[in-house]
C-alpha cells in the first residue's frame, strides 16, 4: 500500500502541512457529505438489522429447546471471539466461493449487522431481565390487556434500561462501518482514502473524515448522557 | 477440488502461524505498554487536578470518537509528514497503544472513583502520602472492580488489531488476505484465520467472565 518511502516526498509533504490546504478540503466537500451520508445509513441499516438478530438470538439462547439454545450460544460466542475484519472477509471472499453474489454495500450491511447483533442480544437480555415477575404479574390483576401492559408498564422501564446501551452500540456500529472502506464502499474513511491518492493529501483526507466522525460521535454520546439522566428519573 | 484447496491452506500453515506470531507481538507489546500508560492517566483522570484531568478527558474522547482504521491511517500517513518516518510495524504499535491507553484510562478511573472517600481520608489521617494511599489502600481495592472489564478490554483490543493489516503490517488477517489471491475459497482461508483469532480470544473472554463473578461478591461487600 501507498507508503512514503525516500526522503524528497518527505520534504515535499512537510511543505504540504504547512500549506494545509483548505481549499481543497472545500473542493472535496461534496464527496465528504455524501460520503457521510453513506456512513449514516450503513450504521443505521447495521442498528436496525443487528436489533432484530439480537432479539432472535436473545430468544433463543434463553429457549428451552437445548439444541436452538445452544446455535444461539455458538454464534454469539464466535462472533464475540472473532476480529469485525475477518468477519467482512469471511463474507466478502467467501460468499462468492459458494455461488452467492452480493453487492458490496449488502456484504457490508450483513457483516456489521451479524456482528452487532452477537452484542446487541446481550443489551436486550438485560432489558428483559430488568422487568421482575411481580410487575407483569400486578398489571394483569389491576386489568390491563396485552398492549396497555406493554404501554404503560413493560416498554418505558425496558426502554430506560435498553437505551444507554443501544446508543453505545450505535457509537460501536458508526466506528466499525469505517471497515467497509476497505471492501471499496464509498463511507466516511474511503472519502479520505482517495483525497489520498488523488491529491496525496492525507492530513487533509482524513482528518476531515476524523471530524465528520466527531461530530456523530458527540451528538450520541450527548444523547446517551440525557437518556441516561432519563432513566434515573424513571427509577426514583 | 476441496481437498486440493484443504492441501494447499495446509501448505502456506507455516505462514499463517508467522502471521499469528506478528499479531500477538503487536497486541502483546501494545497492551504492555499501553496498560502502564493507561494507569497513569486513569490515576491522574481521577484525581484533583484542574488542568491535566480535562485534557485527558478530552483526548480520550477524541480516540474514542473516531475509527481505529483512521486513527491508524493518520499514524501512518501523518507522522512522516513531521520528519518522523516509520515502519507500519511501529505505526501500528504506536496507534494500538494510544488506543488501549485510552479505554484501560476510563476503566481504572471508574474503578477509582469506586472506592469509597472515606478509605481515602482514613488514609490521609494514618498519615500516609499520596503514593503510599495509591499503593497500600486505593489501588489493591479498585483492583477487583478494575480486573474482569481489564481483561475483556484486552480481547477487544487483540481483536482490533486485525485492523492494522490495512496498513501492511504482515499479521494473521494480512496473511488471509494473501492467501485469498491464491487459494480462491474464502470460507476456508478466512474460517481459518478466525479459528486462530479464536483460540486466542475465547478463553480470555472465559477468564474475564469468571473474574467477574468471583469479585463481584467482594463488590457488593464493599458498598455495604
Amino acid at each position: 500500500m501507498g507508503r512514503l518511502n525516500g526522503r524528497p516526498i518527505v520534504y515535499m509533504s512537510s511543505a504540504m502541512l504547512e500549506t494545509f490546504n483548505f481549499r481543497v478540503i472545500f473542493e472535496y466537500l461534496p464527496l465528504f457529505w455524501s460520503c457521510f451520508l453513506a456512513t449514516l445509513w450503513l450504521s443505521a441499516a447495521g442498528l436496525l438489522g443487528s436489533l432484530l438478530v439480537g432479539t432472535l438470538a436473545c430468544g433463543l439462547r434463553i429457549s428451552r429447546f437445548k439444541l436452538l439454545a445452544w446455535i444461539a450460544g455458538v454464534y454469539i460466542e464466535s462472533i464475540r471471539s472473532t476480529p469485525l475484519l475477518v468477519q467482512l472477509f469471511f463474507f466478502y471472499f467467501g460468499l462468492p466461493s459458494l455461488g452467492f453474489r452480493m453487492s458490496e454495500s449488502a456484504t457490508g450491511i450483513l457483516a456489521l449487522t451479524l456482528n452487532s447483533g452477537a452484542y446487541m442480544a446481550e443489551i436486550v437480555r438485560a432489558g428483559i431481565q430488568s422487568i421482575s415477575h411481580g410487575q407483569v404479574e400486578a398489571a394483569v390483576s389491576s386489568g390491563l390487556n396485552y398492549l396497555q401492559r406493554m404501554r404503560h408498564i413493560i416498554l418505558p422501564q425496558a426502554i430506560g434500561v435498553t437505551l444507554p446501551p443501544l446508543l453505545g452500540q450505535a457509537i460501536v456500529l458508526v466506528k466499525d462501518s469505517a471497515l467497509l472502506s476497505l471492501i471499496s464502499l464509498s463511507e466516511l474513511t474511503r472519502a479520505g482514502q482517495i483525497m489520498t491518492s488523488e491529491r496525496f493529501m492525507p492530513a487533509e483526507g482524513f482528518l476531515t473524515s476524523a471530524l465528520f466522525y466527531l461530530i456523530i460521535y458527540y451528538i450520541l454520546k450527548g444523547l446517551t448522557h440525557w437518556s441516561q439522566k432519563r432513566l434515573i428519573y424513571m427509577q426514583t | 477440488m476441496w481437498s486440493f484447496y484443504i492441501e494447499q491452506l495446509i501448505h502456506s500453515l507455516p505462514f499463517f502461524l508467522k502471521g499469528l506470531w506478528m499479531t500477538i507481538a503487536v497486541s502483546g507489546l501494545s497492551l504492555l505498554a499501553g496498560t502502564a500508560i493507561g494507569f497513569i492517566w486513569g490515576i491522574l483522570r481521577a484525581s484533583r487536578s484542574r488542568f491535566v484531568k480535562p485534557l485527558i478527558g478530552a483526548w480520550v474522547d477524541v480516540v474514542r470518537g473516531t475509527p481505529f482504521l483512521v486513527q491508524v491511517f493518520i499514524i501512518f500517513f501523518l507522522l512522516p509528514e513531521f520528519g518522523i518516518q516509520l515502519e507500519a510495524f511501529p505505526a501500528a504499535v504506536i496507534a494500538l497503544t494510544n488506543l488501549a491507553a485510552c479505554f484501560i484510562c476510563e476503566i481504572v478511573a471508574a474503578g477509582i472513583q469506586a472506592v469509597p472517600s472515606g478509605q481515602m481520608e482514613a488514609a490521609t489521617s494514618t498519615g500516609l502520602n499520596a503514593l503510599q494511599q495509591l499503593r497500600y489502600v486505593i489501588l489493591p481495592q479498585s483492583m477487583r472492580i478494575i480486573l474482569p472489564p481489564l481483561v475483556g478490554q484486552f480481547v477487544l483490543l487483540i481483536k482490533d488489531s486485525s485492523v492494522v493489516s490495512a496498513i501492511g503490517v504482515m499479521d494473521v488477517t494480512r496473511v488471509g488476505w494473501l492467501t485469498v489471491q491464491r487459494v480462491p475459497q474464502g470460507l476456508l482461508v478466512f474460517g481459518l484465520v478466525a479459528v486462530l483469532y479464536f483460540v486466542i480470544c475465547y478463553p480470555l473472554i472465559r477468564i474475564s467472565n469468571s473474574m467477574e463473578k468471583r469479585m463481584s461478591a467482594g463488590v457488593t461487600l464493599n458498598k455495604m
